[in-house]
């Protein structure tokens, strides 16, 4: 599975509403009326950093994540990309 | 879909905690109804008259919103019919609440159908139970085919995207599936399969509607085959122990991820489970319905790791979990008991057992179904020639002492 461009910005889309629950997260899109469940609480700070980071590796980084876990997080963001969840971030 | 970074724990162990929230919550709206289908899970027909009113529905609202509730599945039923139906709706998806409503389509005009397809926040669901009116109408009442396709052809008509078509599952319409589906396609809406519960007027017809172990199977194919394409509001799990689990939570979500807030503001674990053991509080209290979610004893223990009792043995028990709660409880079967419909057959025994007049079975807590016009039937009269004692007295006599007699 692909995982995104870490060293791109990225964000949340616009339309994309984050209910935190005790086990991290669930994501509704109004305009897809998809959910999505986030079932770890670092994913979730990862997701939350994404509009303040220089990259999605720095929004990673930000919320503790270790080096070697790096690939799984970029494949579970690609998910969310895939889903219209997450964003590229094209302005500053 | 799931998004998880490494083997975590199932969403559904997690889900068995309960939420912060709901995730699908419905709202049934009214007790009134324009048909009076046979199976109605919530025994609807005649309006109640400590229905919440406009601004109590609205404070729900509020509250839905600041608990992030999504969306609702408004229901009845028949919402339409409440005159501040429009304005509720314009509410909700005002304040970021989407609203999903299930109708027979009496009220979707051309105007209503333009009116819903111009908002984003409103997804409409045309409940069909037959895919011919012969098989629909016998269910449904006389002309309720053709005012369900009226409003899919004015929804289609006015642009309105990949609504739903949706359809209870019966005894009479598994053999429908494809022609469902073709109908579906027909009106650019997706096809809803749901499954039969023996809840409300549906437990008076449960025996006669409910599809037979053969069919089970045939939908089970069906649904694997054409899963990807059709929703089941989960409502078929307990087929999953048929082997594949077929798309979804799998889970039964009562007070978990569930629940009903029903016409006059009663909170029950479930939409199918309208019965004084499954009321957790009313909206109307203090705490208003987040108190009602978040303090409930009832929700408590159903958030509780439950048992499986009987089932807990079974090798297919992770993956039914010993199905619907409800559809137990009013066949009579115990909660921690088989499913009535265990595929594996646990369920039939148990039916079996059931008394012929069946006085065990719990009756539901509310029943709004309009009664049955008289029909005219002949009265028996005996006519006697006895001869009076003393003159008739006319009722027009104005005498007080008309009548008496003195000896």
């Amino acid at each position: 599975m692909s995982q995104i461009d870490l060293d791109r910005a990225w964000d949340l889309h616009p339309q994309v509403s984050v209910r935190p629950e005790p086990f991290g997260a669930l994501l509704y899109h109004f305009g897809t009326r998809k959910l999505s469940f986030l079932k770890d609480l670092t994913l979730l700070e990862v997701v939350r950093g994404l509009r303040d980071a220089p990259s999605a590796r720095a929004a990673c980084a930000a919320a503790g994540v270790p080096d070697p876990d790096l690939p799984r997080y970029g494949i579970a963001l690609a998910a969310l990309v895939q889903s219209s969840m997450v964003v590229e971030r094209t302005a500053p | 879909m799931t998004i998880a970074p490494d083997r975590s724990p199932r969403l559904v162990d997690l889900f068995e905690h309960g939420l912060n929230s709901p995730i699908c919550l419905t709202w049934e709206l009214t007790y009134a109804c324009n048909l009076a289908c046979e199976h109605c899970l919530s025994s609807s027909g005649r309006r109640d008259p400590r229905e919440l009113s406009t601004d109590e529905c609205k404070a729900v609202i509020d509250e839905l919103q600041a608990m992030q509730v999504f969306y609702v599945n408004i229901g009845g039923g028949e919402p339409t019919v409440r005159p501040d139906f429009w304005e509720l709706l314009d509410y909700a998806t005002s304040h970021s609440v989407g609203v999903k409503f299930s109708t027979n389509g009496v009220r979707i005009t051309p105007e209503a159908a333009r009116r819903l397809a111009a908002n984003d926040y409103v997804d409409v669901q045309i409940s069909l139970d037959g895919a011919t009116p012969e098989v629909n109408d016998a269910v449904r009442g006389p002309g309720s085919y053709d005012t369900a396709v009226r409003a899919m052809q004015n929804l289609h008509d006015a642009g309105m995207k990949n609504f739903k078509l949706s359809v209870v599952c019966t005894r009479h319409n598994i053999p429908q599936m494809d022609e469902f589906k073709a109908i579906a396609d027909r009106y650019g809406a997706q096809l809803r399969l749901t499954r039969l519960r023996p809840s409300g007027r549906g437990a008076d017809v449960w025996d006669e509607l409910h599809p037979l172990p053969g069919q089970q199977r045939e939908l089970y194919d069906w649904l694997i085959a054409n899963g990807d394409q059709v929703l089941t509001g989960d409502s078929f799990f307990h087929l999953s122990a048929y082997g594949q689990a077929l798309p979804g939570l799998n889970l039964c979500g009562a007070g978990r991820v569930v629940c009903l807030i029903d016409p006059v503001g009663d909170v029950y674990a479930c939409p199918f489970a309208i019965h004084d053991e499954f009321l957790a509080g009313n909206v109307r209290e203090q705490g208003g319905f987040a108190g009602v979610w978040r303090g409930s004893e009832l929700f408590r223990e159903l958030r509780e790791p439950q048992t499986g009792g009987a089932c807990s043995s079974c090798s297919f028990y992770d993956t039914c979990k010993g199905g619907c709660m409800a559809a137990k409880f009013f066949t009579g079967i115990p909660l921690d008991g088989p499913d009535p419909e265990c595929v594996q057959g646990y369920g039939e025994a148990l039916l079996a057992q059931r008394p012929e007049d069946r006085a065990n079975i719990p009756k539901p807590s509310a029943d709004h179904s309009r009664r049955a016009p008289r029909k005219p039937r002949p009265v028996p009269v005996t006519l006697s020639t006895r001869r009076p004692e003393r003159p008739p007295v006319s009722a027009c006599a104005e005498d007080p002492l008309a009548g008496l007699s003195l000896s």
